[in-house]
């Protein structure tokens, strides 16, 4: 078997924790895994990826154009940017609330995430849109963001594990106190995938 | 053994464990930084001396030092930071080391956060001594370990390179946890061997001529250089470090090519090379950076007569820029082979790939609260209508250069703002002179250029910006924070105290959120002849949790001013409608004192 994931978004969304559950679920199922960060200025507004590449004959450390199973993006137009990097027929999860340019009070560009929508929903066959507010709504916090959108990516039939093995990853490999609420959301995210399905 | 899945650099910084390193020291650097900071981590028992050096050459010599009595040393730092260590390295070179000493050089293709794209491989060939050039985190786990024998083994420095994509890739190691660091033998005393006079850097020149193709003949045995495909194959690929996971990644298991990978291209394996390339008419070479495999190839072929054609960089074939990508190389490759290469990118399909909305652009700029910007602003302001030049320095606050800000007129490499500042001084003595730079940087290479300054009588004005750490890098300590890398906490080494140690008579201290203040300190500092020294002091704002936050009240009257002044990214406007971001805001205060009609308030968060 081999899956590519590519998660993208901007710094501080939480990409790089996912990537991390995604690549240790991976392994607990035997699989060779391997995974980037490109992380860049990060820190500081800038754009973010995670590669994440599962199967023995994956040898380039980043995804090559065209090869990626699935995007899971975490901003619109982060999907969009990142979109040459999907596979014929891959499949696209994205958070349609958009993150403007920390520079977008100096120079408006009037970008608010929609044309971004409007082209993904055009152009992608498997597409699951979701609202990171909505999704979060009962958790309390959008910062759980990360956890849920890997429901999502598993109730959508997108993601090559079982629900149990992303389970036991969470009990793993998340902060103690934080376990039951990151499996809540993780469940919360299967269940809205599963309203999508595989087309 | 524990098995545990870790980014390139801890893979480095567990093998050197595994080796029984005794020693680790090093400055921070994309992409190097993590290796000393995982050490450190991971240090049972405090029993290996973990040091952030004040720069890479201290590094080099702290660990020459170490080495002599028999230590077993990691150095760690980008690859610039080896120009700067070159001189302690250039002669350990040629003195030669007792315990293993291995220099890991992090080469940045792209450049991604580097300043130079070049290539450390040419330096090992350069210093005459070994490199080793890691192609994935699994690798570079045994290579470090390896690195550390052929060292000991030859009694040399070593050089280790592996490139940002090694360094941030993540991969599933298995390692001892119970590793210990080796018994230091102690420095046995032997002024012929350890004192570089003229004499014995001829010997050991020639020592180290004969001995090289030795290494590489040693070299022609080693595991990581390896030969895939059938004997005689007419074609043939010669890649190296990332170069071959990609190259890895179009090839996979066929043997109708052969797929040559050199770990180590200095000294050359050319015993191995040759075996391998027996039957080959052409050969592709795939490497990043310089055309290093190439050359080397290409003299090859030269010393032995052989007639076989050689494609890369110099043919075109490759980018000579750049950082190669897997599809770029994939790409090549197939034409190589004269193969049609399968995309299957949905861009690819035409009709998709038309009118695809452009994704903003995302440049990234100086945090929301960063003192940096109010340092800025209140010598942008203090310096209205005079001439004045910005000498800026390598840190998070060469973002000081966008707009609108623009504070940022010449940047070249570290500590260089301060000794520009004088140079364009002499060429032009009614402007004014600053020069800004951070506080791990001045203690990096800051120091020498001010003593210059004072010595020569220049005219300047030094602005340090004092954050209490090293930002851009992951928040490293630094002489001036009071922790060092062993967990203890130090003396601080005052910033004031070293300036007034020099000479400078006006050395002012500042808390850069206080604008009126800056500015009054500013204007003092023009007034005056000689060096002049401002330290702007405020923490960096991603080590704490802000106490305040802004709030626009109704008194706004939607002008922007705070917008076009400060270019904060907590502050936004919709129409006239300005709003601050308070999950972003820290409550530094700098745009209600730019506010004209005082319209923002601090609040309690």
């Amino acid at each position: 078997m081999s899956y590519n994931i590519l998660l993208c978004g901007v710094g501080g969304q939480g990409t790089v924790l996912a990537s991390k559950l995604l690549a240790a679920a991976a392994e607990k199922k035997g699989e060779t895994v391997h995974s980037a960060e490109t992380i860049g200025m990060a820190q500081r507004g800038g754009p973010v990826t995670s590669h994440v590449r599962i199967g023995k004959d994956a040898y380039s450390p980043l995804i090559p154009k065209g090869k990626a199973d699935l995007i899971i993006a975490f901003e619109p137009s982060e999907a969009v940017r990142n979109l040459d990097f999907l596979k014929k027929g891959g499949a696209v999860i994205t958070n349609e609330i958009c993150l403007k340019p920390v520079t977008e009070s100096l120079n408006p560009t009037g970008y608010d995430g929609k044309e971004m929508i409007d082209y993904l929903t055009k152009i992608i066959d498997n597409l699951a849109v979701i609202n990171a507010d909505e999704l979060c709504k009962e958790l309390g916090s959008s910062k759980f963001f990360n956890v849920a959108v890997l429901g999502v990516a598993k109730g959508a039939g997108f993601l090559p594990f079982s629900e149990e093995d992303l389970l036991t990853t969470i009990e793993t490999s998340v902060k103690a106190n934080f376990v039951e609420v990151n499996k809540k959301a993780f469940l919360h995210g299967v269940e809205v995938g599963n309203g999508f399905g595989k087309k | 053994m524990k098995k545990e899945y870790v980014m390139g650099n801890q893979a480095i910084a567990l093998g050197a464990i595994a080796a029984g390193v005794n020693l680790a020291c090093g400055y921070p650097g994309t992409p190097s930084s993590e290796i000393v900071d995982t050490i450190a981590k991971r240090n049972k028992d405090k029993a290996i001396h973990v040091e952030w050096s004040i720069n890479e050459k201290a590094a080099m010599e702290v660990a020459a030092g170490a080495s002599y009595a028999g230590a077993r040393c990691l150095v760690t730092m980008k690859m610039m930071g080896l120009n700067v260590a070159s001189d302690a390295l250039m002669s350990l070179a040629y003195v030669g080391v007792e315990g293993g000493l291995v220099v890991v050089s992090a080469d940045d293709p792209g450049p991604i956060s580097s300043q130079t794209e070049q290539d450390t491989r040419l330096f090992a060939k350069y210093c005459r001594i070994p490199v080793f050039d890691p192609s994935s985190v699994e690798e570079a786990y045994t290579m470090i370990q390896d690195a550390f024998e052929y060292s000991e083994k030859y009694k040399t420095p070593v050089l280790f390179r592996p490139t940002t994509r090694i360094d941030h890739a993540y991969g599933s190691i298995s390692y001892d946890e119970n590793a210990k660091p080796k018994e230091i033998p102690g420095f046995v005393k032997n002024s012929k061997r350890f004192v570089i006079f003229p004499r014995l850097s001829r010997m050991n020149h020639e020592m180290i001529e004969k001995r090289n193709p030795a290494i590489g003949d040693d070299f022609s045995d080693y595991k990581f250089n390896t030969f895939q495909g059938k004997a005689g194959n007419k074609k043939a690929i010669l890649s190296g470090g990332a170069g071959y996971a990609y190259a890895k990644e179009y090839i996979q298991d066929r043997t109708d090519v052969s797929l040559i990978r050199v770990a180590t291209p200095h000294p050359l394996p050319e015993k191995f090379l040759l075996n391998a390339l027996e039957g080959a008419e052409e050969v592709l070479v795939v490497e990043e950076l310089f055309p290093y495999l190439e050359e080397e190839l290409l003299q090859l072929i030269g010393k032995k007569q052989l007639k076989i054609k050689v494609l890369g960089k110099h043919t075109g074939n490759s980018p000579l820029a750049g950082e190669n990508t897997a599809e770029g190389v994939a790409a090549e490759i197939a034409k190589f082979l004269g193969e049609n290469e399968i995309t299957e990118s949905s861009l690819s399909d035409n009709t998709i790939g038309e009118n695809m909305p452009a994704p903003p652009m995302r440049p990234p700029v100086l945090c929301a609260g960063c003192p940096h910007r109010a340092s800025f602003y209140a010598v942008k302001q203090a310096m209205k209508g005079r001439k004045a030049n910005f000498s800026g320095d390598i840190g998070c606050y060469t973002l000081g250069n966008a707009m609108p800000l623009d504070m940022v007129d010449t940047c070249l490499c570290m500590g260089a703002g301060i000794t520009m500042a004088q140079g364009l001084h002499w060429t032009d003595s009614e402007t004014v002179n600053f020069a800004f730079v951070g506080d791990s940087t001045f203690f990096a290479s800051g120091m020498t250029g001010i003593a210059n300054a004072v010595y020569n009588e220049a005219d300047m004005i030094l602005c340090v910006l004092d954050n209490s750490t090293t930002a851009m890098t992951g928040h490293q300590p630094h002489p001036g924070t009071g922790m060092n890398m062993m967990g203890d906490v130090v003396n601080k080494i005052s910033i004031e105290k070293i300036l007034l140690g020099m000479g400078i008579e006006k050395v002012l201290t500042v808390n850069p959120l206080n604008l009126e203040e800056a500015q009054k300190a500013i204007n003092e500092c023009a007034d005056t002849k000689g060096v002049k020294a401002i330290i702007f002091k405020s923490p960096c704002v991603a080590l704490f949790k802000a106490s305040e936050k802004c709030v626009i009240t109704d008194k706004c009257i939607g002008c922007k001013k705070c917008i076009r002044e400060i270019g904060c990214p907590a502050i936004s406007a919709e129409d006239k409608k300005i709003t601050i971001d308070t999950s972003m805001c820290t409550g530094c205060g700098l745009c209600a004192q730019v506010c004209p009609m005082g319209a923002i308030e601090k609040e309690v968060r």
